[in-house]
C-alpha cells in the first residue's frame, strides 16, 4: 500500500513537473502561467475586491490575475466591460464623484486611472514600491497610495498623480479606509514593526502592529492606534455614525511551540474594535469558535445601519455574520480582556456562511441588502442576502472553466481545511505567498528549541535542501510529511494534492527588486558594495579563507550554495550551529535576518552578530563600506 | 540678487547707525570698546537713558519659564523646536512635548534612541520629528519613536549632535562624520575624512536647503556641500588654529565651528570664539570686542533671514538685527533679569525688564511668530512679544 501511494505519488509529480516545465515562463508573471489541455493559457481572473458606482448601477470587479476591472451591471450581474490595468491590481477605490477609479497595480508600482465614463485608462502614474491600496480625499486634493515594500503611504496630487510626499506607515502597508466624513485615512500593514534592536535569544518579542491614521486634509500622520500581539492587518471597516471601527487581523502565537494547535493555540483570528462606541481602548475581540474558525480574517463590512458586520475569513473560506449590538454588549459587559476565550464569538455571531476558496473583500449594495464577497480562487463573487445571512446567488466571472495544476496547488496553499479543525493553512504564515515576519518554534526539535525565522517563498524551486538547517531535501517532503505531521496535525495531503501544491509552490517567482535599477545598472555605492561582496583578501592584505569570503556561500544567481556552515550565530536554544546558507533573492525584504529573526536590520547581522568574523570577513570594513555592501545585497 | 541683499544690509546697518547715534546716551570710550556683557553693570545704573528709536525696534519680550515642576522632562534643555501650536523641548532626560498647556515625555521607553536628546528638526511635509541624541537618531512620527543608531542603520555614529531635514532627505551631523537618510530608499551616505576635505571628523551642526548643506566642524571649519553637484567646499579660518584674528572679516572666524544656520542664501556660524556671517562672497565676524555678543562661546545660532540672527551663548541670549544687539539673561553677577541693547555705534544701554531667560546658559531656540522659545541649562523659556 505504502509502495503504491510512492508510485502514485512519484507519477502525479512527473506529471505536474511536465506540466510546469510547459508552462512558459515569463519573467514579468507572478507565477508561470498554466495551460488548459487543450494548449491554451489559463489566466484567472482572481477578484480581490469589489465596490459599487455611486448610483449603485455598476459592480466594479479588480481581478488580481487577469490584471483588469471588471465592470458589471449591478441588477442582473452581465459584464459591461473589462479595462485592463497594470500587474497584480490589489486594490482600488473611487474619486468622490466617481468619475474616475484609481487602481493599485503592486507588481507595476503604478497607479491606473481610469475614467469611468469611457472605460478607458486615462493615466497610469508611477508610485511607491508595491502599492497594495489606494484613496482620494473628499476634497480632491489628495490621493492616497499605500505602499507595502516602501512601508509608506504616498500623498499624490490628485489631478495630476504628482507625488508630494510619504508618510511613514507599518510595515507592509497595504489597505486604507476613509472614515465616512472623509476626514481621517486608517491604514493597515501585513507584516509587524521590527523591534528597535535584536536580542540574543531571538526575535521573542510579542509582534505588534499599528493602524495608521491619517488626518486627510493636512494629509499628515494623526495617530497610530497600537494592535498588539498582532501581526497580519487587513481591512478596516469604519461605521457610517463614524463611532465604530473594526480591523479584520491574525493573533499569532508564535511564542509557544506550535504543538498547541490542538488546544485552538495557534493563531487567534480576531477583530480590533476601536472608535467612540468602544472608548478610548481598542479592544479584541475574537470571532473563532471552537471547530469552527475563521481562519485568515481579511475583509470587514459594517452595514450602513450598524446593525451587521460581516468578516471574510480567506482560510475558513466564509464569511461570519456578527450582531453589532450584541457584540457591543458583550464589550461592554467584559471589560477584561477575552480574545483567547472560545465561547465567546457564541454571543455575537449570527452566521458562518460558507462562500468560495480563497474570500477576499467584500462591499455591501447602497440599500445594505446583499454583501459581495470576491472569491479569489473561484473567479466568483458571492452574493449574500442581509437579511436572512444567507448565500443568495454566486456569480460566475468570465474566465477558463479548467482547473490547472497551479489553480489547485494555489487553492491548497490559502485553504486551512487540511489542519485539526480548520484552524490554519500555509498563507497563515506566508502572506500572500511571502512571509510573515515572525520567528516560531516548531516543536519536532523539541521545545524551545531551534526558533526559526519565517523566509520568503518566492523563487525557491532551486534552492533545496529546505528547512534552516537543511534537513529537508526537497520539496514534497518541506511540504508533505512535515507540514501534516508539524503543522497540520491532521489529515495527510493526497498524492495528487501535495503534487498541485508543490507545483504552486514551485511557481512563485520572485517580484522585480526594487532595489536594483530598472537596467540592472549599479549605483556608485552598489558597485563599491559589490568589490567587498566578491574579494579574496581583507583590507590588510591578507587572503581571506574561502569559506569566509561572502561570495562562497552566497554564490550563484539565487546566492546561495545550498550547504550548511556555521556562521557563529548559534544560540543557546540551537541544537546545533549549522545552517543552510539562505538565498539572497529579495533579501532587503526578508527581515528580521539569521536564521532565529534576531537581526532585525541586514547591519546587525554583521554589527551585532558577527564578532569572531565567522560570517564573512567584515571587522576590518569602515562604517560606510559596510554600508556599501548592505546597498549590494538589497540589488540582489 | 547678492549685490542687493548686500545693499539693503549696508543701506539697512548705516541708517539705524546714524538713528542710534543721535539718541543713545554716549558711553566712555573705554565701555564702548567692551562687549554688553562687561559694561552691564554701569549700563543698568544708565537704565533710564532714552533708547535710539532703532534699538527701541529691538524685540522686547516676557520670558515664561518652564521646568520640571511644570512638567518639562528635565531642566537641561539641550535643544528646542517649534511646530505651530506645538512645542518639543529636547532635554537630558527625553523629549518634552507641549501641547495644548500639557507636557508629555518620550523616554527611551518609548523607543527614543537615548535620553539626551541633543538636537531638533521638524519635517514640515509630514509633521515627522527627528530627535538626534546621544544613542542614535530618532524619528517620531504620529507618537510612533522609530530608531537608527550605528548598529542596526547605517548612521555612522550613535552621537548624533545635529540633525536637519530638507525634502525626502535627513542630514545628520555625528561624532563620526556627517551622513545623509534618505527616507524614500533607506539609503544612507556617508561623508568622513575619507570622501570631503574635512580633517577631523567632529561634526556639530548640520542646515539643508535645497541648493547647498553645511556642516560645522568642530575643529576643521564649515564644509558645504553643492546638491547639484555632489562637491565639496571647505571654509577655514585663515589665521589657522589660532585665536588671534589678524584681519577682521577675512574668512570664518574660527575652525572650532559649533553651529550653523543657512537661510536665505546667507551662512550664519557660531564658534567658541565668535561667529561669522557669509554671504556666498564676503564674511563678516562678531566678536565681543566689536559686536553686542555677550560672549564669543557660542553654543547655537539661527538665523531669521539673511540679516537677523540669534546667538546662544554661555553668557547669555543675543539677537542681532543687522546693526543693533539685544541681550536678554539673567544677570551675570545678580541674577535678576537684564536686556541689554548696543547700536551700531557701540553705545549700549539697559532696558529695564522683570523677566528672563532661565538660564543665562543658551543652547537653542526657535521662533513661534514672533515668540520665541529657548533651551537653557536651566529651563526652557518661552519668550513672548510684548509691544
Amino acid at each position: 500500500m505504502k509502495r503504491r501511494l510512492e508510485w502514485s505519488l512519484a507519477i502525479a509529480l512527473l506529471l505536474a513537473a511536465a506540466l510546469f516545465a510547459a508552462a512558459p515562463w515569463a519573467g514579468k508573471a507572478v507565477h508561470a502561467a498554466a495551460r488548459a489541455h487543450t494548449g491554451e493559457p489559463l489566466v484567472y481572473a482572481s477578484p480581490v475586491e469589489t465596490l459599487f458606482s455611486p448610483d449603485g448601477a455598476r459592480l466594479y470587479v479588480l481581478c488580481q490575475e487577469s490584471g483588469e476591472v471588471r465592470v458589471l451591471d449591478a441588477t442582473n450581474y452581465k459584464t459591461i466591460a473589462k479595462v485592463a490595468v497594470g500587474r497584480v491590481p490589489r486594490g482600488f477605490a473611487l474619486s468622490p464623484g466617481g468619475l474616475r477609479l484609481f487602481v493599485a497595480n503592486s507588481w507595476d508600482d503604478t497607479v491606473s486611472v481610469v475614467d469611468t465614463r469611457s472605460l478607458q485608462v486615462s493615466a497610469t502614474w508611477p508610485v511607491g514600491a508595491e502599492p497594495s491600496s489606494v484613496a482620494q480625499d473628499p476634497a480632491g486634493k489628495y490621493l492616497f497610495v499605500a505602499n507595502r515594500i516602501s512601508n509608506d503611504v504616498a500623498v499624490l496630487d490628485a489631478r495630476t498623480g504628482a507625488e508630494q510626499k510619504r508618510l511613514a506607515a507599518g510595515r507592509g502597508a497595504s489597505y486604507v479606509t476613509l472614515s465616512p466624513d472623509g476626514r481621517r485615512l486608517y491604514v493597515t500593514h501585513v507584516y509587524p514593526i521590527l523591534p528597535a534592536h535584536g536580542s540574543e535569544l531571538g526575535n521573542r518579542m510579542p509582534p505588534e502592529s499599528e493602524i495608521t491614521v491619517i488626518d486627510t486634509a493636512r494629509a499628515v500622520v494623526a495617530d497610530r492606534i497600537p494592535l498588539r500581539r498582532i501581526a497580519g492587518v487587513f481591512h478596516v471597516a469604519i461605521s457610517a455614525d463614524g463611532r465604530l471601527g473594526a480591523v479584520a487581523e491574525l493573533h499569532p502565537k508564535n511564542l509557544v511551540p506550535l504543538a498547541h494547535l490542538e488546544h485552538g493555540w495557534a493563531f487567534a483570528d480576531t477583530l480590533t474594535l476601536f472608535g467612540a462606541d468602544i472608548g478610548p481602548k481598542p479592544v479584541e475581540i475574537p470571532i473563532d469558535e471552537l471547530e469552527r474558525y475563521a481562519a485568515r480574517p481579511f475583509g470587514v463590512v459594517i452595514s450602513p445601519d450598524k446593525s451587521r458586520l460581516y468578516v471574510t475569513s480567506g482560510g475558513s473560506e466564509i464569511v461570519t455574520a456578527i450582531d453589532v449590538r450584541r457584540l457591543l454588549a458583550t464589550v461592554c459587559a467584559r471589560p477584561k480582556p477575552f480574545v483567547e476565550d472560545l465561547s465567546a464569538s457564541a454571543n455575537y455571531v449570527l452566521a458562518r456562511i460558507a462562500v468560495g476558496h480563497d474570500p477576499r473583500g467584500a462591499t455591501i449594495s447602497p440599500d445594505g441588502r446583499r454583501l459581495f464577497v470576491a472569491n479569489r480562487l473561484d473567479d466568483t463573487i458571492s452574493v449574500i442576502d442581509t437579511r436572512t445571512n444567507r448565500l443568495a446567488a454566486t456569480i460566475p466571472l468570465d474566465g477558463p472553466k479548467d482547473l490547472s495544476v497551479l489553480r489547485y496547488g494555489e487553492q491548497t496553499f490559502y485553504t486551512a481545511r487540511y489542519s485539526f479543525q480548520g484552524q490554519i493553512g500555509c498563507a497563515n504564515c506566508h502572506i500572500d505567498s511571502t512571509f510573515d515576519g515572525l520567528t516560531w518554534d516548531l516543536e519536532p526539535d523539541g521545545f524551545g528549541v531551534d526558533i526559526v525565522e519565517n523566509k520568503l517563498l518566492e523563487g525557491i524551486k532551486d534552492v533545496g535542501p529546505y528547512k534552516w538547517n537543511g534537513a529537508n531535501p526537497n520539496l514534497p517532503t518541506e511540504c508533505g510529511p512535515r507540514t501534516e505531521k508539524y503543522f497540520w496535525r491532521s489529515e495527510n495531503f493526497d498524492d495528487l494534492t501535495l503534487a498541485d501544491l508543490v507545483v504552486y509552490i514551485r511557481g512563485l517567482q520572485p517580484r522585480p527588486n526594487r532595489w536594483r535599477s530598472p537596467d540592472n545598472s549599479l549605483t556608485p555605492a552598489e558597485e563599491r558594495g559589490e568589490k567587498i561582496f566578491e574579494r579574496t583578501s581583507d583590507k590588510l592584505g591578507q587572503p581571506i579563507p574561502i569559506e569566509n569570503r561572502c561570495a562562497y556561500c552566497h554564490s550563484g544567481a539565487n546566492g546561495t550554495d545550498r550547504k550548511t556552515f556555521d556562521v557563529g550565530t548559534k544560540k543557546p536554544t540551537d541544537r546545533s550551529g549549522l545552517l543552510k546558507t539562505p538565498q539572497l533573492t529579495n533579501v532587503g525584504l526578508m527581515a528580521p535576518f539569521l536564521h532565529d529573526g534576531s537581526a532585525p536590520t541586514l547591519e546587525e547581522i554583521w554589527t551585532v552578530f558577527n564578532p569572531e568574523d565567522k560570517h564573512g570577513r567584515t571587522n576590518d570594513l569602515t562604517k560606510d563600506e559596510l554600508n556599501d555592501m548592505i546597498e549590494y545585497l538589497r540589488t540582489r | 540678487m547678492k549685490n542687493l541683499a548686500q545693499k539693503i544690509w549696508i543701506a539697512s546697518a548705516l541708517a539705524m547707525a546714524a538713528a542710534a547715534a543721535a539718541m543713545v546716551v554716549p558711553q566712555p570710550a573705554s565701555a564702548q570698546r567692551r562687549p554688553a556683557a562687561q559694561v552691564s553693570a554701569r549700563a543698568v545704573k544708565a537704565s533710564a537713558t532714552k533708547l535710539s528709536s532703532s534699538v527701541q525696534s529691538l524685540p522686547r519680550f516676557r520670558f515664561q519659564n518652564f521646568t520640571t515642576a511644570d512638567g518639562l522632562p528635565d531642566d537641561h534643555v539641550y535643544s528646542v523646536l517649534v511646530d505651530g501650536d506645538r512645542i518639543w523641548a529636547g532635554t537630558d532626560n527625553g523629549v518634552g512635548l507641549y501641547e495644548n498647556g500639557k507636557w508629555k515625555t518620550y523616554t527611551t521607553k518609548d523607543g527614543l534612541a537615548q535620553r539626551a536628546v541633543l538636537s531638533l528638526a521638524l519635517d514640515k511635509r509630514t509633521g515627522d520629528v527627528w530627535a538626534g541624541t546621544m544613542g542614535g537618531l530618532s524619528r517620531i512620527s504620529g507618537g510612533r519613536i522609530d530608531t537608527y543608531t550605528q548598529l542596526n542603520s547605517g548612521l555612522s555614529n550613535d552621537v548624533v549632535y545635529g540633525v536637519s531635514v530638507e525634502g525626502e532627505n535627513v542630514w545628520v551631523a555625528t561624532a563620526a562624520g556627517a551622513c545623509r537618510l534618505n527616507t524614500r530608499t533607506g539609503e544612507w551616505s556617508l561623508w568622513n575624512e575619507r570622501n570631503t576635505p574635512m580633517r577631523e571628523i567632529w561634526v556639530y551642526g548640520v542646515s539643508a536647503q535645497p541648493d547647498k548643506v553645511y556642516f560645522a566642524v568642530w575643529g576643521s571649519g564649515l564644509l558645504e556641500y553643492t546638491q547639484k553637484t555632489g562637491g565639496w567646499d571647505m571654509y577655514k579660518d585663515p589665521d589657522g588654529e589660532t585665536e588671534v584674528v589678524v584681519l577682521k572679516d577675512q574668512g570664518l572666524i574660527h575652525d572650532i565651528v559649533s553651529s550653523v544656520s543657512y537661510v536665505d542664501g546667507i551662512v550664519w556660524a557660531a564658534t567658541y570664539f565668535g561667529d561669522s556671517r557669509y554671504d556666498g562672497r564676503y564674511w563678516h565676524n562678531f566678536m565681543t570686542k566689536d559686536s553686542g555678543l555677550p560672549s564669543n562661546f557660542t553654543n547655537f545660532v539661527k538665523g531669521v533671514d539673511g540679516n537677523h540672527a540669534w546667538f546662544c551663548t554661555d553668557k547669555g541670549l543675543a539677537y542681532y538685527d543687522g546693526a543693533n544687539w539685544a541681550v536678554y539673561r539673567p544677570s551675570l553677577t545678580t541674577g535678576k533679569p537684564e536686556m541689554i541693547v548696543r547700536n551700531a555705534q557701540g553705545r549700549v544701554a539697559a532696558v529695564p525688564v522683570t523677566t528672563a531667560p532661565a538660564h543665562n546658559y543658551i543652547l537653542g531656540i526657535d521662533f513661534q511668530g514672533n515668540d520665541i522659545w529657548v533651551a537653557t541649562a536651566k529651563g526652557l523659556s518661552h519668550g513672548i512679544r510684548q509691544p
